[in-house]
This record gives structure tokens, C-alpha cells and sequence, in this order.
């Protein structure tokens, strides 16, 4: 009996002793934890890097000699899309239908989005499961019926044509990521401004959407990312009035003996807005990417 | 505003009618008798009429298709399998 | 949250109906309406019948379309979450790290995807690529141009640095929200790492990782832009998905039938797909 409690009290400290080894070992892996995404970012960059490297060589040093860095850098092959017009005019229709894109798939989304996820009403459920069909769909199922759709309403080669098309995955989409941020709000703050005597038109737009703004911008980054993104329906639209970038580039691989630095400067170009803006939204990335639900 | 292109034949206007009467009738249907009577099935979730309907029509399409590839083109019989499936869904899913 | 019954909410949902009713519906029944007709061009129809769909179903080329894209789907979500959870694991939770982490990270995630098939069609090429060159210069034998296998290789490692991001950022946005004291309990009871993992961390990561799989599967199933731009479809029809197949039918060969019949057989295994989607997704809302 007398010698059981220095027994135990053994027990527990070779106990402590195996956790705090145990600890010491976490702590040493923990250590050089920083090493995996670390390695996983310079494995991403590295392509990246290529076709940075490729934009600044000109075409013979591309073709001629493998070189890790350009030897002789060079601006010429960003002069040649900044002074040709079928180069520099895809970036313009782009940027003109993915902006109205975003503006109409915002509007139309905020009070929808409202809806859902204030009310109840008939059919909410399958209505908001049609939606998400609507982002599941493979755009390659539409692309015939939609050349003679906008056909018929005379729309084909015009910009909103491309951006009412993109609505059918954008409106989808921003509706869920609204309606995840308006979720968040209580409902306490609309009863209250009803009381207050504000109609609903008013309060939507001096209270409500004050109060989820970062929302609206996390959904507008979202639309303006899928419709920068989406060649299929965009090509299959446009003729040359309103081509997108990502088309005039396609058209430029098909055709032979290219020129490798043109295309990795123009490729260079189309990077360049997402890197801008996702400083902005690198906190709700994740929530955009899971449709609201995070 | 010239609309041929859509190519509208007797037998699809037929089926798009039939689609759009069902789901104006569930329409009303949970307009008189709202909630739409959720309960778990042998699916083992919720599910409302709105959901048996959907999965009547889908499981339909299915079935005629699995027709069409191993049976053969005569598909009033997948039909009538398809109506025996929606009842059977309506009635336990 | 309690919601109210208030059947006015539908005029804040009709602006939203019509705009996608109109890009979904109508092309949508255009493409039934196709399906069972047969076309010359200038409008004139003719009926077909069921024939277009007997077609499809016993053609060789589209189980093997199917087939493929099924196998490419299950690679990509084998390596990709797996991936995805070890590196998220491994963030830090803390500190200047975090947002630079997140920012390279999303990085690939924003490249339009022609320009993601650009990159790695100029990547992987023998001549002036990085990744072709290095191999060749150490002795693998690899070029994606004309080698089935090696074209599957590149594919694959496209799409996985292309989307793995998204895996990492889900996981990671289920991670911070665990508690620090769950931490410091399993600290306290002398949890292993694997445990530690095995009961706190990857229950918390249930909801994110559904997500993301279901995420990924879709996507992948619909893949279009990036192996076209890559492969075109090649060697021969070695990775030639669905959506390629498709759109060479229907805007290559102007089979009109045969296309709208395809898509609207790819249509229903999409829509199961989704309705199993968000099925699962609202009973594991409700479940919270």
C-alpha cells in the first residue's frame, strides 16, 4: 500500500514525460509544416513563371535557345497587342459584356435573393434547385439551340447577347452567395425598420444592403469571374464585333507557325485582373467557391 | 420575329403540355393543400410532392432510355412501366 | 431562421425566372425538339422518330466518351482531395502567412480556362516548354502531342493544378472553424495527431469536403475549354470528354440530331447528378 502511490505517481510521470515528447516531436513537424504549402505555391507559380518568362522573350529566342530567364528581355511582344486592334479590342468586348454581365446578374439576384431567404412561398424549394441546374449544366449542351436563339432576336455579335447567355450560370450563382451573406443578417433589423415606418424599396437600399456589402462585392467578383473564364458560350455568340480575348487567342493557336510571345503576353494580360482584385476578396474565396454554404 | 428554327413537332409540343399542365397542377394542388406533405420514405429523407413528382419524371426518363438501348424501339411499354414506377414512387418514396 | 409565408415574394423572384427561363427554357426545348428530327439545313425538318436516341445509346464513341470522362472524373477527385486535405492541413492558421497563402493559392483559380490550356499546352511541349524539356533532358520519353498516355498525364496535372486550390481553400474555411479549445482538450487527453485529425478535425471538414467532391465531380464532368485547348480532343479521341464530343457533333459536323439527342442524355445524367447534389447538401444543412 505504501509504495503503491510512488508507483502511480511514476505512472504519471512517464505519462507527462511520453506526452511532452510526444509534444516536442508535434511541435518539431510542426516546425517545417510551412515547407507543404510553401512547395505546393511554388509548383502552382512555376507555369505561371513560363509563360511570364515567354511574354518578355522575343519569337526567335523562344524557338532558338532554352533559357531559364529571358536573355534579352523585351517589351515588343505587349506592344504588338496594345497597337493591334484585333488584339486590344478583344480585351475591350470582353471587359464591356463580363461588366454588364455582372451589373444585370447583381440586380436581378439581390431581391430574389432576398426572397429566399426571407420567405417562404409556393414552389421555393424547386424553384432554387432549377437555379442549381442551371450552374450545373454543361454549357455544351446549349451551345446549338443558342447560336439560333439570339439568331432569331437578332442579338448575334452584339455584347449583351454574350452577357444575358453568361446570366444563365452568373444569376445562379450570385443568388446563392446573397442569399448566404443576407442569412447572416437578423430578421430583427427589417421588422424593426418596417415599424420605423420605411417602405420596402427604401429600406432594401439605405439599410439592407449597406449591411451586406462586402456580400455584393464577393457575388459581383464571383460574376465577373465566370463570365472572364467561359469561352464556349462567348465563342459560339460572337462573330468579330464583340469576340472575346479568350477567342482571338484560340483562333491564334489553331493557326500555324504562331508567334509563342504574343500569345504568352496576351495570356499574361487575361491574368492580370483576377490578381488585382483578389486581395479583395481572398477572406470569402472559399464562401464564393461553395455556392454560400461555408 | 422568326421562330421555325425551334422546329416544333406535334408529339414534343404534346409532351412540353404535359409537363407544364403537371406542374401547374401541383401548383394549385399546394396552393389549396399547402406544405406538400413531407414525410421520409424508403429513400430515408424528407421528401414533398413537389420531390415524388420530379423523381417520378427523371426515374422516367431513365427508364425510357434503358428501353430504347437494350430492349427496343417500341416504348409504350416503357410508358406504362414508367407510370407503375411513378405510382410506386408516390406511394412509398 | 423562421421564415414567413408570403407568396408576394415571388414578384422579387420573377425578374430572375424570366431572365434564366429564358436562356434554359426555350433553348432547352429546342434541343427536344431536335432530337427527334432530322435536318438538311434551311429549316426543314423531318421526323426521326426515336432514332437518334437508339444511335447515341449503341454508339461506340459515346460509352467511350462517357467511360472517359467517368475515369477522368474518378483520377482527378482521388488525387485532388486527398491533396487538397494535406495541404490545408498544413497552412498556418495565423500571421502574414495566411493571406499570402490564400492569395497565391486562389491564384489559379481565376485564369480564364483557355488560357489555363495555353499555359500548359506551352508548359508541356518538348521544344520550349519547362516541363517537356526537363523530362526529355532526363531521359522520359514524353510528349503529349502524340503519345495517348502522355496526354492523359498532362491533362490530369492541369486540371490538379488548376482546381486543387479549391479543395485547399474549402478544408482550410473548415478548419478555422474549429475552436482553439477543442485543440487544447485533445492536447490535454495526450491525442495523437492522427486522432487528433481522425475526431475533430476531419468531422468539422465533413460539410467543405461534400462540397467540394460534389464540386469537383460536376465540374469535371462537364470539362471543356482546357483539354481542348490542350489536346483538342487528341491523340486520335484519346481525351475526348463528353463536351468535346459533343460540340464536335453538334458545331464540327452540324449532325443536329445526333447532338441535340446527346445532349439532352448528357442533360439527364447531369440533372440526376445535381438533384443527388443538392439533396444531400439540404439534408446535411439540416442536419447543421
Amino acid at each position: 500500500m505504501t509504495n503503491s502511490i510512488p508507483a502511480a505517481s511514476q505512472t504519471s510521470l512517464d505519462a507527462n514525460a511520453a506526452m511532452a515528447r510526444r509534444t516536442r516531436r508535434s511541435n518539431a513537424i510542426a516546425r517545417y509544416s510551412f515547407l507543404v504549402p510553401l512547395i505546393y505555391i511554388v509548383l502552382l507559380m512555376l507555369p505561371i513563371y513560363w509563360l511570364i518568362n515567354m511574354s518578355f522573350k522575343t519569337n526567335a529566342e523562344i524557338l532558338g535557345a532554352f533559357s531559364l530567364w529571358p536573355r534579352d528581355p523585351t517589351i515588343a511582344n505587349y506592344m504588338v497587342i496594345f497597337t493591334d486592334p484585333s488584339w486590344y479590342s478583344g480585351y475591350i468586348n470582353s471587359i464591356i459584356y463580363v461588366v454588364m454581365n455582372m451589373v444585370i446578374a447583381v440586380a436581378v439576384a439581390l431581391p430574389a435573393a432576398y426572397a429566399f431567404s426571407r420567405y417562404r412561398f409556393l414552389g421555393d424549394k424547386h424553384l432554387f434547385f432549377w437555379l442549381l441546374t442551371n450552374r450545373m449544366a454543361p454549357p455544351a449542351v446549349f451551345a446549338l439551340p443558342f447560336f439560333q436563339l439570339y439568331s432569331a432576336f437578332g442579338l448575334i455579335d452584339t455584347h449583351i447577347a454574350v452577357a444575358i447567355a453568361h446570366c444563365l450560370f452568373n444569376v445562379p450563382l450570385a443568388v446563392w452567395i446573397l442569399e448566404g451573406f443576407m442569412s447572416g443578417v437578423p430578421k430583427e433589423i427589417d421588422e424593426t425598420a418596417y415599424i420605423d415606418g420605411y417602405s420596402f424599396p427604401k429600406f432594401f437600399v439605405k439599410i439592407f444592403m449597406p449591411l451586406i456589402a462586402s456580400g455584393i462585392g464577393v457575388a459581383a467578383f464571383f460574376c465577373f469571374m465566370f463570365s472572364w473564364v467561359e469561352l464556349l458560350i462567348a465563342r459560339t455568340l460572337t462573330v468579330t464585333d464583340a469576340k472575346p480575348i479568350a477567342a482571338t487567342m484560340t483562333r491564334t493557336v489553331s493557326a500555324s507557325g504562331l508567334d509563342w510571345g504574343v500569345l504568352a503576353a496576351a495570356g499574361v494580360l487575361t491574368i492580370i485582373p483576377g490578381a488585382l482584385v483578389i486581395w479583395f476578396v481572398r477572406n470569402y474565396i472559399a464562401k464564393g467557391f461553395a455556392l454560400g454554404r461555408v | 420575329m422568326d421562330l421555325s428554327w425551334m422546329a416544333w413537332t406535334g408529339p414534343t409540343a404534346i409532351f412540353f403540355l404535359v409537363i407544364l399542365m403537371l406542374v401547374i397542377g401541383m401548383g394549385v394542388w399546394e396552393y389549396f393543400v399547402p406544405g406538400g406533405s413531407p414525410r421520409v420514405g424508403i429513400l430515408r429523407f424528407e421528401t414533398t410532392r413537389g420531390d415524388r413528382l420530379f423523381v417520378s419524371l427523371l426515374g422516367s426518363a431513365f427508364i425510357h432510355l434503358a428501353w430504347l438501348g437494350l430492349v427496343g424501339p417500341n416504348l409504350w411499354w416503357a410508358l406504362a412501366l414508367s407510370v407503375v414506377y411513378a405510382v410506386g414512387v408516390f406511394r412509398l418514396v | 431562421m423562421d421564415k414567413s409565408w408570403n407568396n408576394k415574394a415571388w414578384f422579387l423572384v420573377l425578374p430572375v425566372l424570366l431572365l434564366v427561363a429564358f436562356s434554359a427554357v426555350i433553348p432547352l426545348m429546342t434541343v427536344v425538339n431536335y432530337s427527334v428530327q432530322d435536318t438538311f439545313g434551311n429549316n426543314q425538318f423531318f421526323w426521326a422518330g426515336t432514332d437518334w436516341f437508339s444511335d447515341v445509346l449503341s454508339s461506340a464513341r459515346f460509352h467511350d466518351a462517357l467511360l472517359r470522362n467517368l475515369a477522368f472524373s474518378a483520377i482527378i477527385l482521388l488525387i485532388e482531395v486527398p491533396l487538397g486535405i494535406f495541404i490545408a492541413l498544413n497552412m498556418p492558421r495565423k500571421g502574414l502567412g495566411v493571406p499570402f497563402c490564400l492569395v497565391f493559392m486562389s491564384l489559379p483559380l481565376l485564369i480564364p480556362w483557355n488560357v489555363v490550356g495555353t499555359i500548359w499546352q506551352v508548359f508541356g511541349r518538348v521544344d520550349i516548354g519547362l516541363l517537356g524539356y526537363t523530362l526529355n533532358s532526363i531521359g522520359i520519353d514524353y510528349n503529349y502531342v502524340s503519345d495517348p498516355f502522355d496526354a492523359w498525364v498532362t491533362v490530369i496535372i492541369m486540371d490538379v493544378w488548376h482546381w486543387t486550390s479549391l479543395v485547399v481553400l474549402l478544408c482550410y474555411a473548415g478548419l478555422v472553424s474549429i475552436p482553439d479549445a477543442y485543440y487544447q482538450a485533445a492536447k490535454i487527453d495526450g491525442a495523437s495527431r492522427w486522432s487528433v485529425f481522425r475526431f475533430i478535425q476531419l468531422p468539422k471538414m465533413n460539410r467543405v469536403l461534400l462540397i467540394a467532391v460534389l464540386l469537383r465531380f460536376m465540374d469535371s464532368f462537364m470539362i471543356y475549354t482546357e483539354p481542348f485547348v490542350v489536346t483538342g480532343g487528341g491523340p486520335g479521341n484519346a481525351t475526348t470528354f463528353l463536351s468535346i464530343d459533343l460540340v464536335k457533333t453538334a458545331i464540327g459536323q452540324f449532325d443536329v440530331g445526333p447532338a441535340a439527342a446527346m445532349s439532352l442524355i448528357y442533360f439527364l445524367i447531369i440533372l440526376l447528378l445535381s438533384w443527388v447534389f443538392y439533396t444531400v447538401m439540404i439534408t446535411n444543412d439540416a442536419k447543421g
